[in-house]
């Protein structure tokens, strides 16, 4: 593609036109078939579970929330189904993350552009919006011929306009009345907002994410995909020549002419492709564009090209598939008259799910075992240490125990060290002299000032190791931290 | 730049400016019009935003705005509300015994976070930021305490200081007694000797302690207490302890009883308010426990 140019040699027909396109409305046609089943199914799934999942309860006993998925940001818990994650839990976010990011590499190194075609949320509403368009406004013609017509807006297309555009806000309205729901209690907010007693911040997100939705999904549309979103230009560097991708088979395509004439040239045994020519993957595709050009950025392989393809190829007698997913190395392996291989198992697949199952598996590991009972100690830094008047030297430390257990617990506070050191917390009497025992709410931290003294003929040269356990005296299940015990 | 005469661009079709520079023109590509339309809007906006809004500085003041806002009042009401939430808790710290405060997880975090900022203001400049003192200072973290390490004690110093001329204050004197020529320099030399003694440190060779024992009764006692032990009463410090507020080596012993020593406490009374003091009190308490 690249060569050199003199400027001077140029005709103004070798120039590609300016830097700036103007938009080219798409009209993109309904079409039936394998693809945009899966895509129906994908997209009433991927709505479904966004716009009821606030409000799936789960009981997690009284006072605390019983809503299966739910954000509590002023108290700083999230909450899914049995999972209670606290804000020092966070990296578990960026578990999910890495996990997400890796899993997109992996789709595209399989399949393409699985997620914009298929799971995208612009891809979703986009095609959402369009099949309300489509009820209304009829189908690709019919749209086509009502924008062109120059006839003074009759009542009836005002109406239409109208009701396109009340159905759309109506949506936007749900996702961004769905997107608040995350973040409080759904029933109760629900009620709070219909009666207008609905905190000022939910409904200002509600019109943001009303407008965002609104805008993305009933104007901007295949734009968002072409100009504003990074990941074409991202997955061009993860696709490799295995990677099966929304592919036109020129092998079986060209040349392109029509059935009859075809026919007549298969007849006298000549070489002819399947293609007829027929524009349909054009009409149905929702960024415009030829997927017999060979991959494009814009395309995100929805797969609905394939669908169209697959009618006319039925209606004109040949073999499915002309479009289909492929890759360019088969397309060569059959026009040398091999059969095509699919190699799906390779190096990075194996190491893309590698990635995937070695953070999923820690996440689930460490989930599975981590404490719900937590100590946390600091030791005072100014002064490091005291000397008191019988020649004993005492450290204080602030100790924050962590209750994240659903109940209150009873926790009894020991501290170990080779200098045999006494403690005494701030505020408590203990019953048992040096391990006193501290009630914490279920669900809450405690911050204690603990005072650890080491006698006079123990005295430690310097800084030496302290081990403070925490347990809880009715279940039995504890947690250590360490620290240092400083001489002055 | 040559002549402006519109013409059609052979390349894209378009029209340009009429503007060339070095042969290179310009095509006449308009704005969008979401885009100017927009620019529009916003000046409107502006516009609104400057009637509206306190604007215009003026020489002594500025417009105000026809709704009157002001930022600064809207912190006053701010600060009001966070008095009103705080004045609450306050007041439930100013009403509760002193002595309960540190059984109540609540108020005693309460006390502590409100003791450890005003402390951050107006003590730490002396007791350092931790409390921990300097040579003259007391360190608020050990055990030992000139007037008393009980809740309602450090309470009280607190209150009415040292020495700070409050009518309540405390009052005691470490005596001059070498200025004030009550002791010849070699009694002041071997009673130094004596208190470290008391305390056992080392003491110089030769050191006459029959002697230092009969100044010590004749003249420390009073105070200091039979055995050096100290009186609380009086702010004396017990000299048998391993804390030593200006330091134990002979020549500060020495200083010290020479010079004699009356470190001020300010009294906080007035300056500060009740359910503060009480919250300073707490604060120091459970720094070092007290005794």
């Amino acid at each position: 593609m690249n060569k050199t140019v003199n400027p001077n040699e140029l005709k103004p027909a070798d120039d590609v036109g300016p830097l700036y396109a103007a938009r080219k409305k798409v009209y993109p046609q309904s079409v039936s078939g394998t693809f945009r089943r899966i895509k129906w199914a994908l997209m009433a799934f991927c709505l479904g579970v966004y716009y009821f999942l606030p409000f799936v309860r789960w009981n997690r006993g009284l006072g605390a929330p019983s809503q299966a998925v739910l954000i509590d940001l002023p108290n700083s818990r999230f909450y899914f189904f049995f999972i209670e994650l606290w804000p020092q839990e966070v990296y578990y976010f960026t578990g999910l993350l890495i996990v997400a990011a890796v899993a997109l590499f992996l789709m595209n190194s399989v399949g393409g552009r699985i997620w914009c075609g298929y799971l995208c949320p612009q891809t979703v509403w986009t095609d959402l919006f369009y099949a309300v368009e489509r009820l209304i406004e009829g189908d690709r013609r019919e749209r086509m011929k009502k924008d062109k017509s120059s006839d003074p807006l009759k009542l009836e297309r005002i109406s239409e306009i109208v009701l396109k555009h009340s159905i759309w806000l109506m949506i936007a309205w749900w996702t961004g009345g769905a997107w608040v729901l995350y973040f409080n209690d759904a029933p109760t907010l629900v009620k709070e907002l219909v009666t207008f007693q609905g905190p000022m911040i939910a409904y200002i997100w509600i019109g943001i994410l009303t407008a965002s939705t609104y805008l993305l999904a009933g104007f901007m549309r295949e734009q968002v995909c072409t100009y504003m979103c990074p990941w074409p230009r991202i997955q061009a560097a993860l696709t490799d020549e295995w990677a099966l991708n929304v592919t036109y088979r020129y092998d079986r395509g060209e040349k392109r002419t029509s059935v009859k004439k075809a026919a007549e040239l298969r007849a006298l045994g000549q070489q002819v492709g399947d293609c007829v020519d027929c524009y349909q993957c054009v009409a149905v595709c929702p960024t415009g564009i030829d997927i017999r050009n060979g991959p494009q950025m814009e395309c995100i392989q929805c797969g609905l090209c394939i669908d169209a393809c697959d009618n006319v190829m039925a209606k004109i007698g040949r073999p499915k598939r002309l479009i289909g997913y492929d890759n360019d190395i088969n397309i060569h392996r059959r026009q040398e008259g091999k059969a095509p291989i699919y190699r799906i198992v390779r190096a990075r697949t194996i190491v893309y799910s590698a990635i995937i199952a070695a953070v999923g598996g820690f996440m689930v590991y460490t989930l599975a075992t981590r404490s719900l009972l937590d100590v946390n100690v600091l030791h005072d830094r100014n002064p490091v240490a005291v000397k008191l008047s019988d020649g004993s030297i005492r450290n204080a430390y602030t100790v924050r125990l962590l209750n994240k257990s659903g109940y209150d617990r009873a926790i009894a506070i020991d501290v170990e060290g080779p200098v045999n050191p006494t403690m005494h917390v701030v505020g408590v009497d203990s019953v048992t002299p040096d391990r006193p025992i501290i009630v914490i709410p279920r669900d809450s931290t405690s911050e204690l000032r603990l005072l650890v003294t080491a006698p006079a003929e123990n005295n430690p040269e310097k800084s030496i190791p302290v081990r403070f356990h925490v347990m809880d005296i009715g279940l039995g299940v504890a947690a250590s931290a360490t620290d240092n015990f400083v001489a002055p | 730049m040559t002549d402006h005469h519109s013409d059609i661009d052979s390349v894209s079709g378009k029209s340009t400016t009429g503007h060339e520079w070095d042969g290179i023109k310009e095509l006449n590509t308009p704005l969008p019009r979401w885009w100017v339309i927009t620019f529009y809007l916003t000046i409107v906006w502006a516009i609104g935003y400057w009637i509206v809004y306190p604007a215009w500085p003026l020489i002594a003041s500025n417009t105000t705005g026809v709704f009157g806002y002001s930022s600064r009042a809207d912190v006053a009401v701010e600060l009001a509300n966070l008095e009103k939430i705080r004045g609450d808790k306050m007041a439930a710290l100013g009403a509760a015994p002193l002595a309960d405060i540190e059984k109540d997880p609540a108020l005693l975090a309460l006390a502590r976070a409100k003791g450890k900022t005003v402390f951050g203001d107006n003590c730490a400049p002396c007791h350092g930021s931790g409390g921990a003192g300097a040579k003259g200072y007391p360190n608020l973290n050990d055990d030992d305490w000139l007037w008393g390490g009980t809740l309602d004690q450090i309470m009280q110093t607190i209150q009415f200081g040292a020495r700070s001329g409050h009518a309540k204050t405390h009052e005691g004197q470490m005596l001059a007694f070498g200025k004030d020529g009550v002791l010849k320099p070699d009694e002041i030399a071997t009673v130094a000797n004596y208190v470290r003694s008391l305390s056992g440190l080392s003491t110089r060779n030769g050191f006459d302690a029959a002697k230092g024992a009969k100044i010590f009764a004749e003249n420390c006692v009073a105070c200091h207490g039979d055995g050096g032990k100290g009186n609380q009463e009086m702010g004396a410090p017990n000299l048998t302890d391993k804390i030593w507020l200006y330091g134990s080596d002979e020549a500060t012993l020495i200083e010290t009883i020479s010079q004699g020593r009356a470190g001020v406490m300010p009294a906080w009374e007035g300056r500060l308010d009740p359910a503060t003091i009480k919250a300073m009190a707490v604060y120091v308490h459970s720094l070092g426990g007290g005794k």
